[in-house]
Protein backbone atom coordinates (compact mmCIF):
# COMPACT_ATOMS: atom_id res chain seq x y z
CA UNK A 1 0.00 0.00 0.00
CA UNK A 2 1.11 3.95 -0.20
CA UNK A 3 1.86 6.67 1.88
CA UNK A 4 -0.21 9.48 1.21
CA UNK A 5 0.01 13.45 2.75
CA UNK A 6 -2.81 15.27 3.47
CA UNK A 7 -2.07 18.84 3.81
CA UNK A 8 -5.31 20.74 5.07
CA UNK A 9 -5.22 24.70 5.88
CA UNK A 10 -8.64 25.11 5.77
CA UNK A 11 -10.96 24.25 8.24
CA UNK A 12 -14.90 22.94 9.17
CA UNK A 13 -15.21 25.82 10.89
CA UNK A 14 -15.28 28.04 7.88
CA UNK A 15 -15.32 25.48 5.29
CA UNK A 16 -17.67 23.51 4.34
CA UNK A 17 -15.01 21.23 1.97
CA UNK A 18 -12.61 20.31 4.93
CA UNK A 19 -15.02 17.78 6.03
CA UNK A 20 -15.00 15.89 2.65
CA UNK A 21 -10.93 16.72 2.85
CA UNK A 22 -11.04 14.75 6.12
CA UNK A 23 -13.45 11.79 4.56
CA UNK A 24 -10.54 11.25 2.04
CA UNK A 25 -8.37 10.84 4.27
CA UNK A 26 -9.99 8.24 6.10
CA UNK A 27 -10.83 6.30 2.94
CA UNK A 28 -7.58 6.04 2.32
CA UNK A 29 -6.89 4.81 5.55
CA UNK A 30 -9.71 2.35 5.65
CA UNK A 31 -7.88 1.10 2.28
CA UNK A 32 -4.65 0.27 3.97
CA UNK A 33 -2.37 3.38 3.30
CA UNK A 34 -0.52 5.18 5.27
CA UNK A 35 -1.92 8.34 5.84
CA UNK A 36 -0.81 11.80 7.16
CA UNK A 37 -3.06 14.16 7.69
CA UNK A 38 -1.00 17.42 8.66
CA UNK A 39 -2.80 20.80 9.62
CA UNK A 40 -1.21 24.47 8.63
CA UNK A 41 -2.54 27.95 8.88
CA UNK A 42 -6.14 28.24 9.83
CA UNK A 43 -6.32 24.08 9.63
CA UNK A 44 -4.73 24.17 13.12
CA UNK A 45 -8.18 25.44 14.92
CA UNK A 46 -9.80 22.73 15.29
CA UNK A 47 -7.03 21.07 16.76
CA UNK A 48 -7.77 23.39 19.84
CA UNK A 49 -8.86 20.87 22.33
CA UNK A 50 -12.38 21.80 23.13
CA UNK A 51 -13.14 23.44 19.36
CA UNK A 52 -16.60 22.36 18.62
CA UNK A 53 -16.04 20.67 15.86
CA UNK A 54 -13.12 17.96 17.04
CA UNK A 55 -13.46 15.35 14.56
CA UNK A 56 -10.01 15.31 14.47
CA UNK A 57 -9.63 12.31 16.92
CA UNK A 58 -12.24 10.12 14.80
CA UNK A 59 -9.14 10.59 12.11
CA UNK A 60 -6.89 8.93 14.61
CA UNK A 61 -9.17 6.55 15.09
CA UNK A 62 -8.72 5.26 12.14
CA UNK A 63 -5.14 5.02 12.56
CA UNK A 64 -3.85 8.41 10.61
CA UNK A 65 -1.28 10.52 11.84
CA UNK A 66 -2.93 13.98 12.64
CA UNK A 67 -0.31 16.48 12.98
CA UNK A 68 -0.24 20.14 13.48
CA UNK A 69 2.40 22.70 12.21
CA UNK A 70 4.16 24.08 15.46
CA UNK A 71 4.60 27.49 13.91
CA UNK A 72 0.62 27.88 12.80
CA UNK A 73 -0.20 26.91 16.48
CA UNK A 74 2.03 29.71 18.30
CA UNK A 75 1.06 32.13 15.90
CA UNK A 76 -2.54 31.46 17.09
CA UNK A 77 -1.67 30.86 20.88
CA UNK A 78 -2.68 27.51 20.84
CA UNK A 79 -0.35 25.97 23.45
CA UNK A 80 1.22 22.41 22.33
CA UNK A 81 -0.41 21.08 25.74
CA UNK A 82 -4.23 22.27 24.34
CA UNK A 83 -4.15 20.31 21.51
CA UNK A 84 -6.97 17.86 20.81
CA UNK A 85 -6.96 14.09 21.44
CA UNK A 86 -4.74 12.66 19.02
CA UNK A 87 -2.95 15.28 17.27
CA UNK A 88 0.39 16.40 18.11
CA UNK A 89 2.16 19.63 17.11
CA UNK A 90 5.16 18.99 14.28
CA UNK A 91 7.23 21.11 12.32
CA UNK A 92 6.93 21.75 8.57
CA UNK A 93 9.64 19.95 8.00
CA UNK A 94 7.59 16.88 8.09
CA UNK A 95 6.54 17.76 4.84
CA UNK A 96 9.63 17.48 2.99
CA UNK A 97 10.48 14.14 4.79
CA UNK A 98 7.00 12.50 4.19
CA UNK A 99 7.31 14.09 0.16
CA UNK A 100 11.27 12.64 -0.02
CA UNK A 101 10.03 9.14 1.27
CA UNK A 102 6.92 9.22 -1.71
CA UNK A 103 4.26 10.17 -0.16
CA UNK A 104 1.55 11.02 -2.38
CA UNK A 105 0.99 14.76 -1.39
CA UNK A 106 -2.22 16.79 -1.37
CA UNK A 107 -3.18 20.29 -0.47
CA UNK A 108 -6.50 21.30 0.73
CA UNK B 1 6.88 5.05 -18.39
CA UNK B 2 5.24 9.06 -18.10
CA UNK B 3 4.23 9.59 -14.12
CA UNK B 4 0.58 9.28 -14.18
CA UNK B 5 -0.96 12.29 -12.82
CA UNK B 6 -4.62 12.94 -11.07
CA UNK B 7 -6.09 16.12 -11.08
CA UNK B 8 -8.78 16.99 -8.68
CA UNK B 9 -10.76 20.11 -8.96
CA UNK B 10 -12.93 21.52 -6.86
CA UNK B 11 -12.41 25.31 -6.98
CA UNK B 12 -15.26 26.22 -9.76
CA UNK B 13 -15.72 29.72 -11.79
CA UNK B 14 -13.04 31.41 -10.10
CA UNK B 15 -11.98 34.11 -12.53
CA UNK B 16 -12.83 31.75 -15.59
CA UNK B 17 -14.51 34.97 -17.48
CA UNK B 18 -11.25 37.22 -17.06
CA UNK B 19 -9.28 34.02 -18.15
CA UNK B 20 -11.97 33.07 -20.76
CA UNK B 21 -11.09 29.17 -19.39
CA UNK B 22 -10.49 27.26 -16.10
CA UNK B 23 -7.65 27.66 -15.81
CA UNK B 24 -6.99 23.88 -14.74
CA UNK B 25 -8.89 22.63 -17.20
CA UNK B 26 -6.74 24.49 -19.77
CA UNK B 27 -3.98 23.09 -17.87
CA UNK B 28 -4.59 19.74 -18.32
CA UNK B 29 -5.35 19.98 -22.29
CA UNK B 30 -1.70 22.09 -22.52
CA UNK B 31 -0.02 19.37 -20.23
CA UNK B 32 -1.43 17.02 -22.12
CA UNK B 33 -0.15 18.12 -25.57
CA UNK B 34 3.13 18.00 -24.01
CA UNK B 35 3.67 14.58 -23.32
CA UNK B 36 1.49 14.30 -19.78
CA UNK B 37 -0.82 11.25 -18.73
CA UNK B 38 -3.49 13.00 -16.63
CA UNK B 39 -7.16 12.32 -15.41
CA UNK B 40 -9.00 14.63 -14.13
CA UNK B 41 -11.52 14.30 -11.23
CA UNK B 42 -14.53 16.96 -10.80
CA UNK B 43 -15.53 17.57 -7.33
CA UNK B 44 -17.76 20.03 -5.38
CA UNK B 45 -18.70 23.41 -7.71
CA UNK B 46 -16.41 21.61 -10.55
CA UNK B 47 -18.74 19.21 -11.48
CA UNK B 48 -20.97 21.30 -12.99
CA UNK B 49 -18.20 22.30 -15.47
CA UNK B 50 -19.64 18.96 -17.13
CA UNK B 51 -22.88 20.56 -17.31
CA UNK B 52 -24.32 20.70 -21.46
CA UNK B 53 -26.17 24.28 -21.21
CA UNK B 54 -23.53 26.28 -19.86
CA UNK B 55 -23.52 29.91 -21.58
CA UNK B 56 -21.13 32.57 -19.96
CA UNK B 57 -21.57 35.15 -23.43
CA UNK B 58 -22.94 38.27 -23.60
CA UNK B 59 -20.34 40.26 -20.98
CA UNK B 60 -19.05 43.65 -21.77
CA UNK B 61 -18.37 46.51 -20.25
CA UNK B 62 -18.20 49.76 -21.75
CA UNK B 63 -17.91 49.29 -25.28
CA UNK B 64 -15.90 46.51 -24.88
CA UNK B 65 -17.78 42.99 -25.14
CA UNK B 66 -16.17 39.65 -24.17
CA UNK B 67 -16.03 37.82 -27.86
CA UNK B 68 -14.04 34.37 -26.40
CA UNK B 69 -16.46 33.48 -23.34
CA UNK B 70 -15.10 30.36 -21.49
CA UNK B 71 -17.01 27.15 -22.98
CA UNK B 72 -15.65 24.94 -20.00
CA UNK B 73 -17.82 22.14 -21.12
CA UNK B 74 -16.04 22.07 -24.63
CA UNK B 75 -13.16 21.57 -23.22
CA UNK B 76 -13.94 18.84 -21.42
CA UNK B 77 -15.71 17.32 -24.40
CA UNK B 78 -12.24 17.68 -26.31
CA UNK B 79 -10.18 16.35 -23.07
CA UNK B 80 -12.45 12.94 -23.66
CA UNK B 81 -12.00 13.23 -26.86
CA UNK B 82 -8.32 13.36 -26.24
CA UNK B 83 -8.51 10.29 -23.94
CA UNK B 84 -8.14 11.79 -20.77
CA UNK B 85 -10.26 10.98 -18.55
CA UNK B 86 -13.10 13.16 -16.94
CA UNK B 87 -14.49 11.98 -13.40
CA UNK B 88 -16.99 13.47 -11.60
CA UNK B 89 -18.08 12.85 -7.65
CA UNK B 90 -21.73 11.23 -8.30
CA UNK B 91 -22.84 12.31 -4.80
CA UNK B 92 -22.25 16.17 -5.51
CA UNK B 93 -23.72 15.88 -9.23
CA UNK B 94 -27.17 14.31 -6.81
CA UNK B 95 -26.37 17.22 -4.06
CA UNK B 96 -26.24 19.98 -6.87
CA UNK B 97 -29.95 18.42 -8.66
CA UNK B 98 -27.51 17.55 -12.03
CA UNK B 99 -29.00 14.67 -14.29
CA UNK B 100 -27.40 12.72 -16.31
CA UNK B 101 -28.73 13.95 -19.02
CA UNK B 102 -27.90 17.42 -18.68
CA UNK B 103 -23.47 16.13 -18.94
CA UNK B 104 -21.39 15.98 -21.58
CA UNK B 105 -20.77 12.71 -23.42
CA UNK B 106 -17.87 10.53 -21.95
CA UNK B 107 -17.75 12.21 -18.21
CA UNK B 108 -18.28 9.50 -16.46
CA UNK B 109 -19.31 9.66 -12.47
CA UNK B 110 -17.51 8.26 -9.69
CA UNK B 111 -18.83 7.46 -5.88
CA UNK B 112 -16.36 9.21 -3.63
CA UNK B 113 -16.02 5.70 -2.37
CA UNK B 114 -14.11 5.08 -5.08
CA UNK B 115 -11.15 7.60 -4.63
CA UNK B 116 -8.84 5.41 -3.04
CA UNK B 117 -9.39 3.29 -6.15
CA UNK B 118 -9.03 6.23 -8.07
CA UNK B 119 -5.81 7.87 -6.55
CA UNK B 120 -4.17 4.21 -6.26
CA UNK B 121 -4.15 4.56 -10.12
CA UNK B 122 -2.02 7.64 -10.26
CA UNK B 123 1.66 8.46 -9.32
CA UNK B 124 0.79 12.11 -8.41
CA UNK B 125 -2.51 13.35 -7.15
CA UNK B 126 -2.69 17.10 -7.49
CA UNK B 127 -5.47 18.98 -5.71
CA UNK B 128 -6.46 22.35 -7.12
CA UNK C 1 20.43 10.85 6.20
CA UNK C 2 17.95 11.36 3.16
CA UNK C 3 20.19 11.50 -0.08
CA UNK C 4 19.43 14.38 -2.93
CA UNK C 5 15.92 14.72 -3.86
CA UNK C 6 14.26 17.04 -6.71
CA UNK C 7 11.22 18.18 -5.30
CA UNK C 8 8.65 20.47 -7.51
CA UNK C 9 6.12 23.11 -5.96
CA UNK C 10 3.46 24.31 -7.67
CA UNK C 11 2.17 27.81 -6.23
CA UNK C 12 -0.91 30.10 -7.47
CA UNK C 13 -1.16 32.97 -5.01
CA UNK C 14 -0.24 36.37 -5.40
CA UNK C 15 1.45 37.54 -2.36
CA UNK C 16 -0.44 39.16 0.49
CA UNK C 17 -3.85 37.76 -0.39
CA UNK C 18 -3.71 34.30 1.89
CA UNK C 19 -1.61 32.60 4.19
CA UNK C 20 -0.48 30.32 1.18
CA UNK C 21 2.42 32.06 -0.19
CA UNK C 22 4.52 32.10 2.95
CA UNK C 23 3.89 28.52 3.94
CA UNK C 24 4.78 27.58 0.13
CA UNK C 25 7.73 29.64 0.80
CA UNK C 26 8.51 28.14 4.34
CA UNK C 27 8.18 24.58 2.25
CA UNK C 28 11.11 25.68 -0.20
CA UNK C 29 13.20 26.96 1.80
CA UNK C 30 13.04 24.09 3.79
CA UNK C 31 14.25 21.75 1.18
CA UNK C 32 16.96 24.48 -0.27
CA UNK C 33 18.63 24.22 3.62
CA UNK C 34 18.44 20.17 3.20
CA UNK C 35 20.48 20.37 -0.32
CA UNK C 36 17.65 19.29 -2.66
CA UNK C 37 16.91 20.33 -6.04
CA UNK C 38 13.95 22.35 -6.07
CA UNK C 39 11.87 23.13 -8.60
CA UNK C 40 8.55 26.05 -8.89
CA UNK C 41 5.98 26.48 -11.19
CA UNK C 42 4.68 30.03 -10.60
CA UNK C 43 0.79 29.46 -12.13
CA UNK C 44 -1.23 32.56 -11.74
CA UNK C 45 -1.35 35.18 -9.35
CA UNK C 46 2.11 33.03 -8.08
CA UNK C 47 3.71 35.55 -10.31
CA UNK C 48 3.42 38.17 -8.33
CA UNK C 49 5.65 36.42 -5.56
CA UNK C 50 8.87 37.37 -6.87
CA UNK C 51 7.89 40.82 -9.16
CA UNK C 52 11.02 43.37 -9.08
CA UNK C 53 8.68 46.37 -8.19
CA UNK C 54 7.63 45.16 -4.79
CA UNK C 55 9.05 48.23 -2.31
CA UNK C 56 8.92 48.10 1.30
CA UNK C 57 6.74 51.08 2.87
CA UNK C 58 6.80 52.39 6.46
CA UNK C 59 4.10 51.75 8.81
CA UNK C 60 3.03 54.98 10.64
CA UNK C 61 -0.03 53.05 12.85
CA UNK C 62 3.12 51.47 14.22
CA UNK C 63 5.10 55.10 14.25
CA UNK C 64 7.85 52.89 12.35
CA UNK C 65 9.93 54.32 9.33
CA UNK C 66 11.02 52.15 6.51
CA UNK C 67 13.67 51.18 7.70
CA UNK C 68 12.42 49.68 11.13
CA UNK C 69 9.19 48.45 9.75
CA UNK C 70 11.77 46.24 7.94
CA UNK C 71 8.34 45.31 5.54
CA UNK C 72 8.94 41.73 4.07
CA UNK C 73 8.96 41.81 0.48
CA UNK C 74 8.35 38.48 -1.02
CA UNK C 75 10.40 39.11 -3.54
CA UNK C 76 13.37 39.37 -1.35
CA UNK C 77 12.32 35.87 0.32
CA UNK C 78 12.56 34.50 -2.91
CA UNK C 79 16.07 36.53 -3.64
CA UNK C 80 17.15 34.35 0.09
CA UNK C 81 15.91 31.40 -0.83
CA UNK C 82 18.08 31.26 -4.10
CA UNK C 83 20.98 32.96 -2.24
CA UNK C 84 20.77 29.87 -0.07
CA UNK C 85 20.64 27.43 -2.54
CA UNK C 86 23.83 28.92 -4.18
CA UNK C 87 25.27 28.27 -0.06
CA UNK C 88 23.85 24.57 -0.22
CA UNK C 89 24.80 23.70 -3.09
CA UNK C 90 21.06 23.04 -4.40
CA UNK C 91 19.65 24.42 -7.38
CA UNK C 92 16.61 26.34 -7.45
CA UNK C 93 14.95 26.04 -11.17
CA UNK C 94 11.54 28.78 -10.84
CA UNK C 95 9.72 28.83 -13.70
CA UNK C 96 7.03 31.95 -13.90
CA UNK C 97 4.43 30.70 -16.43
CA UNK C 98 4.68 32.88 -19.31
CA UNK C 99 0.99 33.38 -20.37
CA UNK C 100 -0.06 34.25 -16.90
CA UNK C 101 3.15 36.55 -16.64
CA UNK C 102 1.89 38.52 -20.06
CA UNK C 103 -2.13 38.36 -18.67
CA UNK C 104 -0.96 40.29 -15.53
CA UNK C 105 1.55 42.36 -16.57
CA UNK C 106 4.59 40.67 -14.29
CA UNK C 107 7.17 40.53 -16.87
CA UNK C 108 10.13 42.24 -14.03
CA UNK C 109 10.60 39.63 -11.71
CA UNK C 110 14.14 39.44 -9.73
CA UNK C 111 17.07 37.90 -11.26
CA UNK C 112 17.67 34.11 -11.29
CA UNK C 113 14.24 32.72 -12.47
CA UNK C 114 12.60 31.87 -16.26
CA UNK C 115 10.02 32.52 -18.67
CA UNK C 116 8.36 29.05 -18.81
CA UNK C 117 5.53 26.94 -19.97
CA UNK C 118 3.28 24.00 -19.00
CA UNK C 119 5.72 21.98 -20.96
CA UNK C 120 8.11 23.39 -17.98
CA UNK C 121 5.64 21.33 -15.47
CA UNK C 122 5.93 18.36 -17.04
CA UNK C 123 9.54 18.11 -17.43
CA UNK C 124 9.44 19.20 -13.97
CA UNK C 125 7.30 16.47 -13.38
CA UNK C 126 9.41 14.07 -14.94
CA UNK C 127 12.73 14.77 -13.61
CA UNK C 128 11.41 15.04 -9.81
CA UNK C 129 11.07 12.69 -6.90
CA UNK C 130 7.83 14.34 -6.20
CA UNK C 131 5.62 17.14 -6.57
CA UNK C 132 3.35 19.48 -4.74
CA UNK C 133 0.59 21.54 -6.00
CA UNK C 134 -0.61 24.65 -3.21
CA UNK C 135 -3.67 25.73 -5.22
CA UNK C 136 -5.18 28.53 -4.40
CA UNK C 137 -8.81 28.90 -2.98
Amino acid sequence: MAQYLLIESRDPLSDADAARFQELAARLARAGNEVTFFLVQNGVFPARRGARREQLARLAGHGIQVLADDFSLRERGIAEDRLAPGVEAAPLSVVIDLMESGSRALWH
Amino acid sequence: MAKRILQIVESAYRGTLEEQDDTVVWLTHAMKGAGAELSLLLQGHAVNYAVRQQDASGLSFGDRRQTQPPRIHEDLARLVDKGVAVHLVREDLEERGIDAEELIPGARPIAFAELPRLCAEHDLVWRW
Amino acid sequence: MTGKRTLTFVLMDPPYENARTTTALRLVDIAVRRGHDVNVFAYEGAVYVPFARQAPHPNAVHGRDVEQEDHPNPKDWVSAILQEAGRRGAKVDWVQCGLCVDERGAAECIPGLRRGSPADLVAFVASSDNALVIPTR
